[in-house]
C-alpha cells in the first residue's frame, strides 16, 4: 500500500474518531520487498524547460541498512501511462523492465492495447541504464533527448507520521509545530525517466498516473 | 495423356516454385537474421533479451495521498489499485463524497471553492494534470495540479482541502503537519532525488 495514502487516511480516520485502522497501521513497515507498491508519483518540468521528468517510486521506508538489499523485480514492469486527449485512457506509456542489472526502458509510444493488460513495446526501445547500486554514484545514461536512471534514493516524501500515531492514540488532538518528518532517513526504489515535451503529443496538458504490472 | 503430360508439367512448375519459394524464404530468413544481429549489436546487448508475456495492472496511483483517505482497506483498495482511470469516476465519486463527508461532517466547500461532489469528482478518477508550459506544481497558491514537484507539500495541500474550509482556516490543527520540506536537499539536474540514506 501507499505510505502517503496510508498515513494520510490513518490520520483522518483517527481525526474523525473511527477506530478501525489498526491492520493498516502495522502493514506499513512491512511493505519492503513488494516490488509492486507504488509509495509516490512525481511530474515536473525538468531543469531543460524542453522537458519532462516522471519519477515512480517503490518499496518504501526502506531503512540504510535495508536498501542494498532491496531490488527491482523482472516480473514486475513500472508503466507511465499519458492521456493528452483528456479522456483518461492512456494514448502514450512509457514503460521500464529489470533484465540483468540494467533497466530497459519503451516508448513513449501508443500501447498495443489500454487497459489492465499490456505487453512490452519491445519495438519502441527507448534506451537502458545499469541501475544504481546503494552507495555508489548514481548512474544515469541518455539516448535520444531521454535521461534514465533506476536505483536507490532519498524518499523525497515528508511527513509526521509520529504525530500521526500520536493522534491514532488518543495522546495528541492535532499536529505539531514545527512537526518532524519521520521520513528522515528512509529510502525508496527510484525510476527516473526525463523525456523531451515533443514526444509527449501537441496537447497542452496531459494526464499522468503510474502502475505497476505484474508478469502472468 | 495430354492431360497426363500436363499434369507432369504442372507438377515439376510446382517443386520448381516451391523450391523458389525456399530459397526466398531462406533469403529473406538471413537478412532478417543478420539484421537482428545488427540491431542487437546497435543495443550493446550480447545476450537475447526477453520481454514477451502479459503484465496486468497490481498497482496504480497519480495523485499523493488521496485514494486511501476515500477507499475502505483490504480488498476495496486493491479494487481501486486494479481499476483503470476512465472506469473510476462512475464507480468511485458516490463512496469517495460518502467518505469525505464522514471524516469531516462540517465540509461545505474547500478553497478552491469545490463542494464535496465536484471535490470527489475530481479526486474520484486518479489522475495527475500536468502542464506541458510554465510551472509543474501539485499547488502553490497560484496553480493548481499543474504537476508534482519534488518539494510540493502536497500532505499540508490536501489537509487543507479536506478540513480547512472555503477559507482555508477551519479545523487549524489538522491543515498542517508542519513539516514543510524534505530532509535531503534535491539536485537541480538529473535524476534530481537526492541520494539514499
Amino acid at each position: 500500500m501507499k505510505k502517503s495514502r496510508l498515513y494520510l487516511g490513518l490520520s483522518l480516520v483517527a481525526v474523525s474518531g473511527l477506530i478501525l485502522m489498526a491492520a493498516d497501521h502495522a502493514d506499513a513497515p512491512a511493505v519492503t520487498g513488494n516490488a509492486n507498491d507504488i509509495t509516490d508519483v512525481y511530474a515536473f518540468q525538468g531543469q531543460d524547460n524542453n522537458n519532462l521528468v516522471f519519477v515512480v517510486n517503490t518499496q518504501g521506508l526502506l531503512s540504510p541498512g535495508a536498501t542494498a538489499n532491496a531490488t527491482f523485480n523482472e516480473n514486475v514492469m513500472t508503466e507511465i501511462n499519458i492521456d493528452n486527449n483528456g479522456d483518461n485512457v492512456e494514448d502514450l506509456v512509457i514503460q521500464a523492465i529489470k533484465r540483468g542489472n540494467k533497466m530497459y526502458f519503451f516508448g513513449p509510444t501508443a500501447p498495443g492495447m489500454t487497459g489492465t493488460s499490456s505487453t512490452i513495446k519491445t519495438n519502441a526501445a527507448a534506451g537502458s541504464v545499469q541501475i544504481s547500486q546503494y552507495g555508489a554514484s548514481a548512474i544515469t545514461a541518455t539516448n535520444n533527448g531521454m535521461k534514465f536512471f533506476a536505483g536507490p534514493r532519498d524518499d523525497p516524501f515528508f511527513f509526521d507520521l509520529n504525530q500521526y500515531k500520536a493522534i491514532l492514540a488518543g495522546t495528541a488532538s492535532g499536529f505539531n509545530n514545527p512537526g518532524t518528518d519521520t521520513f528522515a532517513g528512509t529510502n525508496v526504489l527510484s525510476t527516473i525517466v526525463e523525456v523531451p515535451k515533443t514526444m509527449l503529443g501537441s496537447s497542452s496538458s496531459i494526464n499522468v498516473w503510474a502502475e505497476t504490472k505484474q508478469k502472468q | 495423356m495430354f492431360g497426363q503430360k500436363q499434369n507432369k508439367n504442372n507438377n515439376s512448375t510446382f517443386k520448381e516454385n516451391i523450391m523458389k519459394t525456399n530459397k526466398i524464404k531462406f533469403i529473406v530468413f538471413s537478412i532478417l537474421t543478420s539484421a537482428v544481429f545488427v540491431s542487437c549489436n546497435d543495443n550493446d546487448d550480447s545476450t537475447e533479451t526477453d520481454f514477451s508475456g502479459t503484465y496486468v495492472q497490481k498497482d496504480q496511483m497519480a495523485r499523493p495521498a488521496i485514494n486511501t483517505v476515500f477507499i475502505g482497506s483490504g480488498s476495496p483498495k486493491d479494487d481501486f489499485n486494479a481499476t483503470i482511470p476512465s472506469a473510476m469516476g462512475a464507480t468511485y465519486q458516490s463512496v469517495f463524497q460518502s467518505r469525505l463527508l464522514a471524516l469531516n461532517s462540517g465540509y461545505t466547500t474547500n478553497a478552491l471553492g469545490q463542494d464535496a461532489a465536484t471535490f470527489t469528482g475530481l479526486l474520484a478518477t486518479d489522475v495527475l494534470g500536468v502542464a506541458k508550459t510554465g510551472t509543474t506544481t501539485f499547488f502553490d497558491g497560484t496553480n493548481v495540479l499543474t504537476g508534482r514537484a519534488l518539494a510540493d507539500d502536497v500532505i499540508d495541500v490536501e489537509l487543507l482541502l479536506i478540513f480547512g474550509g472555503p477559507s482555508g482556516t477551519s479545523n487549524s490543527g489538522l491543515t498542517s503537519d508542519h513539516v514543510n520540506a524534505n530532509d535531503k536537499t534535491f539536485l537541480t539536474s538529473f535524476p534530481y532525488l537526492a541520494s539514499a540514506w
